[in-house]
């Protein structure tokens, strides 16, 4: 009889039940627990980065934001502030403000999406349809405000598209007092529900050393312990003038990681009704130069999952150089690789859950295994013959 | 009516009832996912028309794809599909589904989904609002009811 004990391999992806977007894992059990994980992504890898070169800085903008669909108009804000840095404009101070209400309404669709997500993954299904239930508020204030439920396209290159009308805002308030009130429920029910808490009560712990390690950041690292909130670091458009208190907790486990989630919604609705009573008025767009210098620059913000990182080069004429982006989920991704070894199988959508990945964010790079060919560096020829044989079929 | 013509109507009845739809993200920025997922939710409720979101697609009937197709998902789109069992239907929804969006140039994209797979419904829209994804299923349901428009589209393929 072979006494080795068997490796068993499970696939999961690309295309999977649980989650909405493709990501291959594999993951290597010994019975119920897990010994390995490996991951591997690239499967919505577009070509991004590659495309804004051939594309002027307005039409960009609309390619950008389509990078997520989830995360849009925090993606819209990290090109247009880097750009206007490029070109010494700033945007008018109400243009800011109201960029900022939108990236926090973006903020609660994007959270309470989660939330159910997460719940569905607990085979909570009930949390699930109720939260997206409830998300419907905020995507009909986003319509109203907008245009359209996803990909909003609020930013313009130098202000923003539309202003606040005093019909808009009694429509955000009325929303989010129903909104607030909702949220008081879905913190009772990830607090007390017996069931939910067994699932994920020191469940996927991180420690704050692992934070640190593994370079977390968002709502996962704010679940450890770890301040890290670019809105407070380093505020950008109006987050100076209407400051967020940040959330944090410090188990680390998926509990925390649900309640810090909820708790910043709280504090998204306190910021939200600040900004529409003490709007600054004035313009709501500044004058763009088509063409901008050659010059360089990073512009960072904080979207719903984390860091979010934008590297723009001018080269003098209305298209940019390079655009490098830098996405959340490529950051928190690692720990789930770490997390998932020694845990139950079972456990592991939940653990996969509890970072929000976003693959559609995340795939724009596309890793290389240096041992093929043995060196760590390689030419341009080289890397585009791999690419041509990769894809030969 | 002969033996035959009445287990087929006997098919088409428990088709047009309860279709199970397999979703696949063949590229797509999330934003239509999203959307799909927010018309099988209670403010929308696909269900109601009998679909069910299925995991395998072993179990599927008709295949959503969102996207424009990438180079890498192309083969595990064949694959989901093959793996269907027939008769199977495509839905592609979204701009980038249809023609590639605004992704078209970029060098990873194939561009639509009808250059791998056999269409049979188009929801144009970036994103497609919920009312018009529960649009493209109801005509598709539709065309399983009456099949002679159905016959019309396997010549067009």
């Amino acid at each position: 009889m072979n006494t080795v004990p068997e490796r068993f391999v499970v696939p999961i992806g690309p295309q999977h039940p649980a989650l909405k977007e493709p990501g291959h894992f594999e993951f290597t059990v010994d019975g119920e627990q897990v010994t390995a994980a490996s991951v591997r992504l690239g499967y919505a890898h577009r070509g991004i980065e590659k495309a804004t070169e051939g594309r002027n800085w307005v039409q960009n903008l609309y390619l950008l934001e389509r990078i997520c669909g989830i995360c849009s108009h925090i993606h819209a804000t990290a090109y247009c502030l880097g750009v206007e840095k490029l070109a010494g404009v700033t945007a008018p101070p109400r243009a800011q403000a109201i960029r900022v209400v939108v990236a926090e309404l973006e903020r609660i669709h994007s959270h309470l999406l989660w939330l159910g997500v997460a719940a569905h993954e607990a085979g909570f299904d009930t949390l699930f349809m109720y939260s997206w239930r409830d998300r419907e508020t905020v995507m009909d204030i986003l319509e109203a405000l907008t245009g359209n439920r996803v990909n909003y396209s609020a930013n313009l290159l130098g202000g923003v598209k539309f202003d606040m009308t005093p019909e808009l805002q009694d429509m955000i308030l009325k929303g989010l007092e129903f909104l607030e009130q909702r949220t008081h429920d879905y913190v009772a029910v990830v607090t007390t529900d017996a069931t939910l808490l067994q699932r994920t009560r020191g469940v996927g712990v991180t420690s704050r050393e692992q934070v640190e390690e593994l370079g977390l950041i968002g709502p996962t690292a704010r679940a450890s312990g770890a301040l890290r909130d670019l809105r407070v670091e380093s505020p950008y458009a109006a987050y100076a003038d209407f400051p967020i208190v940040p959330v944090t907790a410090t188990e680390g486990d998926l509990e925390a990681r649900f309640v810090v989630r909820l708790k910043e919604l709280f504090e998204s609705y306190r910021l939200i009704r600040l900004i529409l009573e003490k709007l600054p008025e004035g313009e709501l767009q500044a004058r763009m130069p088509r063409k901008i210098k050659p010059a360089e620059t990073i512009s960072r913000v904080e979207a719903p999952r984390g860091e979010l990182f934008y590297f723009i080069k001018s080269n003098g004429t209305d298209q940019p150089e390079r655009i490098k982006v830098r996405t959340p989920t490529l950051c928190n991704l690692a720990s789930v690789c770490i997390l998932a070894v020694g845990s139950q199988l079972a456990d592991v959508p939940m653990i996969l859950a509890g970072v929000d990945p976003c693959f559609s964010c995340n795939d724009r790079a596309v890793s290389i295994h240096s041992t093929k060919l043995g060196e760590k560096q390689w030419t341009w020829a080289q890397l585009r013959q791999y690419g041509i044989d990769y894809y030969r079929r | 009516m002969t033996w035959q013509q009445v287990v087929d109507d006997f098919k088409t009845w428990a088709r047009v009832n309860s279709p199970w739809v397999v979703h696949f993200n063949t590229g797509s920025c999330n934003g239509c996912d999203i959307e799909i997922l927010a018309t099988l939710t209670p403010r929308y409720d696909l269900e109601r028309f009998g679909v069910k979101l299925e995991g395998s697609p072993r179990h599927g009937d008709v295949l959503i794809c969102t996207g424009p197709v990438t180079l890498q998902a192309r083969d595990r789109l064949l694959r989901v599909y093959e793996q269907m069992p027939e008769p199977k239907f495509v839905i592609a929804v979204g701009s980038c589904a249809i023609s590639g969006g605004v992704f078209q140039g970029c060098y990873n994209i194939i561009g639509h989904v009808d250059e791998v797979l056999p269409v049979d419904v188009y929801i144009p829209g970036c994103p497609p609002r919920p009312e018009a994804i529960i649009d493209g299923v109801v005509k598709l349901l539709g065309h399983l009811k009456d099949p002679a428009p159905q016959a019309n589209i396997e010549e067009a393929n």
